[in-house]
Protein backbone atom coordinates (compact mmCIF):
# COMPACT_ATOMS: atom_id res chain seq x y z
CA UNK A 1 0.00 0.00 0.00
CA UNK A 2 2.60 2.02 0.91
CA UNK A 3 4.92 1.70 -2.02
CA UNK A 4 1.62 2.31 -4.05
CA UNK A 5 0.83 5.42 -2.39
CA UNK A 6 4.27 6.75 -2.89
CA UNK A 7 4.06 5.84 -6.79
CA UNK A 8 0.67 7.51 -7.27
CA UNK A 9 1.82 10.47 -5.51
CA UNK A 10 4.73 11.14 -6.82
CA UNK A 11 2.62 10.94 -10.61
CA UNK A 12 0.05 13.12 -9.65
CA UNK A 13 2.87 15.76 -8.28
CA UNK A 14 5.03 15.40 -11.48
CA UNK A 15 2.09 15.79 -13.30
CA UNK A 16 1.34 19.59 -11.35
CA UNK A 17 5.44 20.13 -11.77
CA UNK A 18 4.90 19.58 -15.67
CA UNK A 19 1.48 21.42 -16.14
CA UNK A 20 2.09 24.58 -13.17
CA UNK A 21 -1.30 24.50 -12.58
CA UNK A 22 -1.02 24.71 -8.89
CA UNK A 23 1.64 27.63 -9.24
CA UNK A 24 0.24 29.32 -11.92
CA UNK A 25 -3.56 29.09 -10.58
CA UNK A 26 -3.87 27.87 -7.38
CA UNK A 27 -1.43 30.11 -5.89
CA UNK A 28 -2.51 33.21 -7.08
CA UNK A 29 -6.39 32.86 -6.62
CA UNK A 30 -6.08 32.30 -2.66
CA UNK A 31 -3.22 34.88 -2.14
CA UNK A 32 -6.00 37.26 -4.71
CA UNK A 33 -9.01 36.30 -1.72
CA UNK A 34 -6.66 37.46 0.99
CA UNK A 35 -6.11 40.85 -0.89
CA UNK A 36 -10.42 40.95 -1.48
CA UNK A 37 -10.81 40.22 1.74
CA UNK A 38 -8.10 42.83 2.69
CA UNK A 39 -9.98 45.44 0.87
CA UNK A 40 -13.18 44.72 1.84
CA UNK A 41 -12.81 44.92 5.42
CA UNK A 42 -10.73 48.01 5.19
CA UNK A 43 -7.51 49.24 6.21
CA UNK A 44 -7.63 48.82 9.81
CA UNK A 45 -5.02 46.54 10.58
CA UNK A 46 -6.85 45.78 14.15
CA UNK A 47 -9.50 44.25 12.55
CA UNK A 48 -7.30 42.37 9.94
CA UNK A 49 -5.41 41.28 12.83
CA UNK A 50 -8.15 39.41 13.97
CA UNK A 51 -9.61 38.20 11.20
CA UNK A 52 -6.13 36.76 9.86
CA UNK A 53 -6.31 33.09 10.80
CA UNK A 54 -10.55 32.90 9.31
CA UNK A 55 -9.03 34.81 6.04
CA UNK A 56 -6.03 32.35 5.82
CA UNK A 57 -8.28 28.96 6.04
CA UNK A 58 -11.46 29.67 3.95
CA UNK A 59 -8.33 30.78 1.53
CA UNK A 60 -6.62 27.41 2.02
CA UNK A 61 -10.75 25.42 1.72
CA UNK A 62 -11.24 27.33 -1.31
CA UNK A 63 -8.09 26.23 -2.60
CA UNK A 64 -8.34 22.51 -1.61
CA UNK A 65 -11.61 22.13 -3.46
CA UNK A 66 -9.74 23.32 -6.63
CA UNK A 67 -6.61 20.72 -5.82
CA UNK A 68 -9.14 17.97 -5.53
CA UNK A 69 -10.79 18.88 -8.70
CA UNK A 70 -7.55 19.24 -10.46
CA UNK A 71 -6.47 15.85 -9.22
CA UNK A 72 -9.44 13.71 -10.33
CA UNK A 73 -9.53 16.21 -13.67
CA UNK A 74 -6.28 14.09 -14.13
CA UNK A 75 -7.56 10.58 -14.14
CA UNK A 76 -10.60 11.97 -16.71
CA UNK A 77 -8.76 12.81 -19.50
CA UNK A 78 -8.57 9.97 -21.64
CA UNK A 79 -9.81 7.53 -19.23
CA UNK A 80 -7.30 7.34 -16.78
CA UNK A 81 -9.11 6.43 -14.26
CA UNK A 82 -9.50 2.78 -16.29
CA UNK A 83 -6.43 3.12 -16.42
CA UNK A 84 -5.35 3.11 -12.88
CA UNK A 85 -7.99 0.62 -11.87
CA UNK A 86 -6.81 -1.72 -14.46
CA UNK A 87 -3.29 -0.97 -12.96
CA UNK A 88 -3.23 -3.90 -9.99
CA UNK A 89 -2.53 -0.74 -7.84
CA UNK A 90 -4.00 -1.24 -4.23
CA UNK A 91 -7.05 1.46 -3.85
CA UNK A 92 -5.96 2.22 -0.51
CA UNK A 93 -2.57 2.98 -1.71
CA UNK A 94 -4.45 5.26 -4.54
CA UNK A 95 -6.38 7.34 -2.00
CA UNK A 96 -3.20 7.56 0.33
CA UNK A 97 -1.34 8.76 -3.25
CA UNK A 98 -4.04 11.29 -4.12
CA UNK A 99 -4.81 12.63 -1.02
CA UNK A 100 -0.51 12.98 -0.17
CA UNK A 101 0.03 14.67 -3.18
CA UNK A 102 -3.17 17.43 -2.67
CA UNK A 103 -1.81 17.66 0.98
CA UNK A 104 1.58 18.00 -0.47
CA UNK A 105 0.48 21.29 -2.45
CA UNK A 106 -1.77 22.54 0.15
CA UNK A 107 0.89 22.55 2.60
CA UNK A 108 3.03 24.89 0.28
CA UNK A 109 -0.01 27.08 -0.33
CA UNK A 110 -0.18 27.45 3.04
CA UNK A 111 3.15 28.36 4.08
CA UNK A 112 2.72 31.17 0.88
CA UNK A 113 -0.39 32.27 2.72
CA UNK A 114 0.89 32.61 6.13
CA UNK A 115 3.80 35.01 4.65
CA UNK A 116 1.07 36.59 2.75
CA UNK A 117 -0.82 37.81 6.28
CA UNK A 118 2.61 38.99 7.64
CA UNK A 119 3.01 41.12 4.64
CA UNK A 120 -1.28 42.08 4.00
CA UNK A 121 -2.45 41.79 7.56
CA UNK A 122 0.38 42.75 10.03
CA UNK A 123 -0.31 39.22 11.65
CA UNK A 124 2.62 38.27 14.20
CA UNK A 125 3.30 34.17 13.87
CA UNK A 126 3.42 33.54 17.57
CA UNK A 127 3.08 29.58 19.11
CA UNK A 128 4.71 28.42 15.71
CA UNK A 129 4.40 24.84 16.87
CA UNK A 130 0.58 25.13 17.31
CA UNK A 131 0.45 26.57 13.85
CA UNK A 132 2.56 24.03 12.44
CA UNK A 133 0.50 20.92 14.07
CA UNK A 134 -2.93 22.70 13.41
CA UNK A 135 -1.66 23.56 9.36
CA UNK A 136 -0.62 19.46 9.06
CA UNK A 137 -3.83 18.13 11.06
CA UNK A 138 -6.23 20.18 9.16
CA UNK A 139 -4.22 19.61 5.67
CA UNK A 140 -4.79 15.91 6.30
CA UNK A 141 -8.14 16.05 7.12
CA UNK A 142 -9.41 18.62 3.87
CA UNK A 143 -6.84 16.15 1.60
CA UNK A 144 -8.92 12.89 3.04
CA UNK A 145 -12.45 14.54 2.79
CA UNK A 146 -11.60 15.94 -0.32
CA UNK A 147 -10.52 12.96 -2.14
CA UNK A 148 -13.20 10.86 -0.43
CA UNK A 149 -15.71 13.53 -2.02
CA UNK A 150 -13.75 13.98 -5.38
CA UNK A 151 -14.14 10.13 -5.96
CA UNK A 152 -17.80 10.12 -5.32
CA UNK A 153 -18.20 12.89 -7.69
CA UNK A 154 -15.71 11.79 -10.15
CA UNK A 155 -18.23 9.90 -12.38
CA UNK A 156 -21.09 12.24 -12.15
CA UNK A 157 -21.22 15.33 -15.51
CA UNK A 158 -22.15 17.42 -12.79
CA UNK A 159 -18.89 17.39 -10.54
CA UNK A 160 -17.46 20.36 -10.87
CA UNK A 161 -20.08 22.73 -9.14
CA UNK A 162 -21.44 19.07 -6.96
CA UNK A 163 -17.94 18.78 -5.40
CA UNK A 164 -18.10 22.02 -3.56
CA UNK A 165 -21.28 21.61 -2.56
CA UNK A 166 -20.76 18.01 -1.04
CA UNK A 167 -17.37 18.89 0.51
CA UNK A 168 -17.51 22.77 2.03
CA UNK A 169 -20.19 21.82 4.72
CA UNK A 170 -18.32 18.30 5.35
CA UNK A 171 -15.17 20.39 6.12
CA UNK A 172 -16.43 23.52 7.66
CA UNK A 173 -15.86 21.38 11.48
CA UNK A 174 -12.11 22.25 9.78
CA UNK A 175 -12.49 25.80 9.08
CA UNK A 176 -13.35 26.27 12.35
CA UNK A 177 -11.11 24.42 14.24
CA UNK A 178 -8.23 25.41 12.35
CA UNK A 179 -8.98 28.97 12.66
CA UNK A 180 -9.61 28.40 16.55
CA UNK A 181 -6.46 26.97 16.90
CA UNK A 182 -4.83 29.12 14.78
CA UNK A 183 -6.16 32.62 16.79
CA UNK A 184 -4.82 30.82 19.73
CA UNK A 185 -1.16 30.91 17.81
CA UNK A 186 -1.76 34.09 17.03
CA UNK A 187 -2.69 35.66 20.39
CA UNK A 188 0.43 33.73 21.92
CA UNK A 189 -2.06 31.64 24.15
CA UNK A 190 -1.61 28.25 22.51
CA UNK A 191 -3.35 25.99 25.55
CA UNK A 192 -6.85 27.31 24.35
CA UNK A 193 -5.94 25.86 20.77
CA UNK A 194 -4.83 22.70 22.04
CA UNK A 195 -8.48 21.01 21.86
CA UNK A 196 -8.87 22.47 18.33
CA UNK A 197 -6.24 20.61 17.31
CA UNK A 198 -7.48 17.35 19.11
CA UNK A 199 -10.79 17.62 16.93
CA UNK A 200 -8.94 18.18 13.74
CA UNK A 201 -6.59 15.27 14.67
CA UNK A 202 -9.86 13.41 15.11
CA UNK A 203 -11.24 14.76 11.43
CA UNK A 204 -8.11 13.81 9.71
CA UNK A 205 -7.78 10.19 11.59
CA UNK A 206 -11.89 9.66 10.45
CA UNK A 207 -11.62 10.68 7.10
CA UNK A 208 -8.59 9.04 6.42
CA UNK A 209 -9.61 5.64 7.72
CA UNK A 210 -13.00 6.41 5.73
CA UNK A 211 -11.16 6.79 2.65
CA UNK A 212 -8.68 3.72 2.83
CA UNK A 213 -12.14 1.59 3.84
CA UNK A 214 -14.32 3.29 0.63
CA UNK A 215 -12.54 4.32 -2.05
CA UNK A 216 -11.65 0.75 -3.89
CA UNK A 217 -15.58 0.59 -3.81
CA UNK A 218 -15.79 4.70 -5.00
CA UNK A 219 -13.22 4.14 -7.29
CA UNK A 220 -15.59 1.08 -9.19
CA UNK A 221 -18.75 3.01 -9.16
CA UNK A 222 -17.29 6.75 -10.31
CA UNK B 1 -25.26 -4.82 -21.98
CA UNK B 2 -24.50 -7.59 -22.49
CA UNK B 3 -26.86 -10.98 -22.57
CA UNK B 4 -26.74 -14.43 -23.85
CA UNK B 5 -23.33 -14.08 -24.38
CA UNK B 6 -21.33 -17.86 -24.30
CA UNK B 7 -17.65 -17.29 -25.46
CA UNK B 8 -14.67 -19.31 -24.13
CA UNK B 9 -11.01 -18.30 -25.12
CA UNK B 10 -7.97 -20.28 -24.27
CA UNK B 11 -4.40 -19.37 -23.79
CA UNK B 12 -2.37 -18.86 -26.88
CA UNK B 13 -5.30 -18.21 -28.82
CA UNK B 14 -6.56 -15.14 -30.66
CA UNK B 15 -10.17 -14.37 -31.13
CA UNK B 16 -11.76 -11.85 -33.32
CA UNK B 17 -15.11 -10.64 -32.14
CA UNK B 18 -16.55 -8.70 -35.12
CA UNK B 19 -19.98 -6.85 -35.11
CA UNK B 20 -21.72 -3.86 -35.73
CA UNK B 21 -21.98 -0.47 -33.73
CA UNK B 22 -23.58 -1.07 -30.53
CA UNK B 23 -22.89 -5.20 -30.83
CA UNK B 24 -21.31 -5.21 -27.21
CA UNK B 25 -17.67 -6.12 -28.35
CA UNK B 26 -16.29 -2.87 -26.17
CA UNK B 27 -18.86 -4.08 -23.24
CA UNK B 28 -17.37 -7.82 -23.51
CA UNK B 29 -13.61 -6.39 -23.36
CA UNK B 30 -14.63 -4.25 -20.71
CA UNK B 31 -16.41 -6.96 -18.41
CA UNK B 32 -13.62 -9.99 -19.59
CA UNK B 33 -10.84 -6.80 -17.66
CA UNK B 34 -13.21 -6.51 -14.98
CA UNK B 35 -14.42 -3.02 -15.52
CA UNK B 36 -18.08 -3.31 -15.84
CA UNK B 37 -20.10 -5.63 -13.20
CA UNK B 38 -21.48 -9.07 -14.05
CA UNK B 39 -24.81 -9.45 -12.77
CA UNK B 40 -25.90 -13.00 -13.75
CA UNK B 41 -24.39 -15.64 -15.40
CA UNK B 42 -20.65 -17.31 -15.48
CA UNK B 43 -17.58 -15.28 -16.21
CA UNK B 44 -14.39 -16.42 -14.91
CA UNK B 45 -11.18 -14.85 -16.27
CA UNK B 46 -7.36 -16.19 -15.59
CA UNK B 47 -9.29 -19.02 -13.16
CA UNK B 48 -11.32 -15.83 -11.44
CA UNK B 49 -15.34 -15.39 -10.78
CA UNK B 50 -15.97 -12.08 -12.02
CA UNK B 51 -18.92 -12.08 -10.39
CA UNK B 52 -17.13 -12.48 -6.87
CA UNK B 53 -13.96 -10.72 -7.41
CA UNK B 54 -13.45 -8.29 -10.50
CA UNK B 55 -10.34 -6.73 -9.29
CA UNK B 56 -8.02 -9.40 -8.86
CA UNK B 57 -7.78 -10.07 -12.17
CA UNK B 58 -6.72 -6.67 -13.48
CA UNK B 59 -3.03 -7.18 -12.97
CA UNK B 60 -3.04 -9.66 -15.57
CA UNK B 61 -5.00 -8.09 -17.92
CA UNK B 62 -3.51 -5.37 -20.76
CA UNK B 63 -6.27 -3.41 -22.43
CA UNK B 64 -6.09 -1.56 -25.86
CA UNK B 65 -9.22 0.36 -26.03
CA UNK B 66 -10.38 3.95 -27.78
CA UNK B 67 -8.40 6.05 -24.93
CA UNK B 68 -5.20 5.32 -24.23
CA UNK B 69 -4.97 5.89 -20.61
CA UNK B 70 -2.27 7.81 -20.79
CA UNK B 71 -1.19 11.14 -18.61
CA UNK B 72 -0.79 14.52 -21.23
CA UNK B 73 1.31 15.90 -18.73
CA UNK B 74 4.13 13.01 -18.49
CA UNK B 75 6.32 12.11 -20.77
CA UNK B 76 6.54 9.25 -22.57
CA UNK B 77 8.91 7.03 -20.65
CA UNK B 78 7.28 8.69 -17.49
CA UNK B 79 4.05 7.16 -18.43
CA UNK B 80 5.74 3.94 -19.05
CA UNK B 81 7.98 3.67 -16.04
CA UNK B 82 4.68 4.34 -13.96
CA UNK B 83 2.66 1.96 -15.68
CA UNK B 84 5.56 -0.82 -15.43
CA UNK B 85 5.68 0.18 -11.79
CA UNK B 86 2.14 -0.58 -11.00
CA UNK B 87 2.01 -3.57 -12.82
CA UNK B 88 5.29 -4.52 -10.87
CA UNK B 89 7.05 -5.32 -14.00
CA UNK B 90 10.74 -4.44 -14.48
CA UNK B 91 11.35 -1.49 -15.53
CA UNK B 92 14.02 -2.17 -18.01
CA UNK B 93 11.73 -3.69 -20.48
CA UNK B 94 10.89 -0.13 -21.43
CA UNK B 95 14.10 0.08 -23.58
CA UNK B 96 13.37 -2.19 -26.27
CA UNK B 97 9.81 -1.83 -26.81
CA UNK B 98 10.39 1.97 -27.37
CA UNK B 99 12.96 1.03 -29.40
CA UNK B 100 10.93 -1.60 -31.72
CA UNK B 101 7.69 1.41 -31.70
CA UNK B 102 9.95 3.97 -33.06
CA UNK B 103 9.44 6.12 -29.48
CA UNK B 104 13.20 5.93 -28.58
CA UNK B 105 15.27 9.25 -28.87
CA UNK B 106 13.59 12.28 -28.61
CA UNK B 107 10.22 11.08 -28.75
CA UNK B 108 11.01 8.91 -25.51
CA UNK B 109 11.34 11.96 -23.75
CA UNK B 110 8.34 14.38 -25.21
CA UNK B 111 5.17 15.11 -23.13
CA UNK B 112 2.38 12.98 -24.88
CA UNK B 113 0.08 16.18 -25.02
CA UNK B 114 2.32 16.99 -27.62
CA UNK B 115 2.48 13.25 -29.67
CA UNK B 116 0.19 12.62 -32.50
CA UNK B 117 -2.53 10.21 -32.32
CA UNK B 118 -0.88 7.68 -34.05
CA UNK B 119 2.00 7.91 -31.80
CA UNK B 120 -0.05 8.03 -28.66
CA UNK B 121 -1.28 4.55 -29.58
CA UNK B 122 2.15 3.61 -30.03
CA UNK B 123 2.95 4.45 -26.26
CA UNK B 124 -0.25 2.51 -25.28
CA UNK B 125 0.77 -0.36 -27.38
CA UNK B 126 4.39 -0.12 -25.63
CA UNK B 127 2.70 -0.17 -22.02
CA UNK B 128 1.14 -3.02 -23.16
CA UNK B 129 3.43 -5.16 -24.46
CA UNK B 130 6.09 -4.19 -22.06
CA UNK B 131 3.37 -5.48 -19.21
CA UNK B 132 2.85 -8.54 -21.46
CA UNK B 133 -0.33 -9.76 -19.61
CA UNK B 134 -1.98 -13.07 -19.53
CA UNK B 135 -4.91 -11.71 -21.40
CA UNK B 136 -4.72 -9.06 -23.83
CA UNK B 137 -8.12 -7.07 -24.87
CA UNK B 138 -7.30 -5.02 -27.69
CA UNK B 139 -10.55 -2.71 -29.00
CA UNK B 140 -10.13 -1.58 -32.51
CA UNK B 141 -6.17 -1.99 -32.19
CA UNK B 142 -5.08 -1.27 -35.89
CA UNK B 143 -7.72 2.38 -35.62
CA UNK B 144 -5.01 5.12 -35.99
CA UNK B 145 -2.06 3.44 -36.18
CA UNK B 146 0.11 3.94 -39.99
CA UNK B 147 0.97 0.96 -42.11
CA UNK B 148 4.12 0.26 -40.22
CA UNK B 149 2.46 0.70 -36.46
CA UNK B 150 -0.04 -1.58 -37.47
CA UNK B 151 2.63 -4.35 -38.57
CA UNK B 152 4.72 -4.16 -35.64
CA UNK B 153 1.34 -4.55 -33.88
CA UNK B 154 0.16 -7.78 -35.39
CA UNK B 155 3.58 -9.05 -35.09
CA UNK B 156 3.40 -8.33 -30.45
CA UNK B 157 0.31 -9.83 -30.92
CA UNK B 158 1.00 -12.87 -32.68
CA UNK B 159 4.26 -12.98 -30.35
CA UNK B 160 2.31 -12.72 -27.18
CA UNK B 161 -0.25 -15.72 -28.44
CA UNK B 162 2.87 -17.78 -29.06
CA UNK B 163 4.12 -17.16 -25.43
CA UNK B 164 0.93 -18.55 -24.18
CA UNK B 165 -1.08 -15.21 -23.66
CA UNK B 166 -4.90 -15.11 -24.93
CA UNK B 167 -5.67 -12.27 -26.99
CA UNK B 168 -9.54 -11.25 -27.76
CA UNK B 169 -9.53 -8.44 -30.81
CA UNK B 170 -12.44 -6.52 -31.81
CA UNK B 171 -12.36 -5.13 -34.85
CA UNK B 172 -14.15 -3.18 -37.35
CA UNK B 173 -11.41 -4.68 -39.93
CA UNK B 174 -12.27 -8.14 -40.82
CA UNK B 175 -9.76 -8.32 -43.21
CA UNK B 176 -7.13 -7.14 -41.09
CA UNK B 177 -7.54 -8.86 -37.66
CA UNK B 178 -9.06 -11.92 -39.58
CA UNK B 179 -5.24 -12.88 -40.43
CA UNK B 180 -4.10 -12.62 -36.92
CA UNK B 181 -7.21 -14.42 -35.36
CA UNK B 182 -7.75 -18.41 -34.68
CA UNK B 183 -11.00 -18.03 -34.11
CA UNK B 184 -13.58 -15.07 -35.05
CA UNK B 185 -16.60 -14.43 -33.03
CA UNK B 186 -19.85 -12.54 -34.24
CA UNK B 187 -21.67 -10.17 -31.80
CA UNK B 188 -24.97 -8.33 -32.67
CA UNK B 189 -27.33 -6.89 -29.87
CA UNK B 190 -25.34 -7.79 -27.13
CA UNK B 191 -25.10 -11.65 -27.78
CA UNK B 192 -22.67 -14.19 -29.80
CA UNK B 193 -24.46 -15.10 -33.13
CA UNK B 194 -21.93 -17.68 -33.90
CA UNK B 195 -18.25 -18.38 -33.72
CA UNK B 196 -15.99 -20.18 -36.72
CA UNK B 197 -12.67 -20.00 -37.90
CA UNK B 198 -11.48 -17.13 -40.69
CA UNK B 199 -12.32 -17.61 -43.97
CA UNK B 200 -9.08 -19.00 -45.68
CA UNK B 201 -7.49 -19.89 -42.62
CA UNK B 202 -6.40 -22.93 -40.66
CA UNK B 203 -6.86 -23.01 -37.03
CA UNK B 204 -3.45 -24.24 -36.58
CA UNK B 205 -0.91 -23.76 -39.63
CA UNK B 206 2.10 -21.08 -40.12
CA UNK B 207 3.84 -20.91 -36.66
CA UNK B 208 0.79 -20.21 -34.94
CA UNK B 209 0.39 -22.46 -32.01
CA UNK B 210 -2.41 -25.42 -32.32
CA UNK B 211 -5.70 -24.56 -29.89
CA UNK B 212 -5.03 -26.35 -26.94
CA UNK B 213 -1.67 -26.73 -27.04
CA UNK B 214 -0.34 -24.14 -25.01
CA UNK B 215 -3.16 -23.74 -22.43
CA UNK B 216 -2.19 -22.69 -19.14
CA UNK B 217 -5.30 -20.72 -18.32
CA UNK B 218 -8.88 -20.08 -19.53
CA UNK B 219 -10.56 -17.13 -20.02
CA UNK B 220 -14.44 -18.05 -20.61
CA UNK B 221 -17.27 -15.32 -20.36
CA UNK B 222 -20.03 -17.85 -20.44
CA UNK B 223 -23.88 -17.57 -19.25
CA UNK B 224 -27.60 -18.19 -19.45
CA UNK B 225 -30.02 -18.35 -22.38
CA UNK B 226 -30.53 -15.24 -24.58
CA UNK B 227 -32.60 -12.35 -23.64
CA UNK B 228 -31.48 -12.75 -19.17
CA UNK B 229 -28.63 -9.65 -18.74
CA UNK B 230 -26.00 -10.87 -17.17
CA UNK B 231 -23.54 -7.97 -17.74
CA UNK B 232 -24.37 -4.52 -16.91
Amino acid sequence: MWRDALLVAGKDLRVEARSRVAVNQVVPFAVLVLVLFAFALGPDRRVLSQATAGLLWVAVLFSAVLAVQRSFALEAADSARDGLRLSGLDPAGIFLGKAGAVAAQLLVLELILAGATVVLYDARLHGALLLVATSLAATAGLAAAGTVYAALAAGLRVRETLLPLLLMPVVAPVLLAATKAWQAGLAGVPSDGERWLEMLCVFAVIYVTLGLVTFGALLEES
Amino acid sequence: MLSGVDLEVSSGEVVLVEGSNGAGKTSLLRACAGLLAVVDGEAEVLGHNLRNDRRSIRGSVGMLGHATFLYDDLSVIENLTFALRAARVPVGAVAPVLDRLGLAGRLASTRVGSLSSGQRRRVALSVLAARAPALWLLDEPHAGLDQSGRDVLDQMVAEAAAAGAAVVVASHEPARASVLAHRRVSMAGGRVLDQAPPGGRALADGGWPALGHLVRERVSVSGSPPGRSHVA
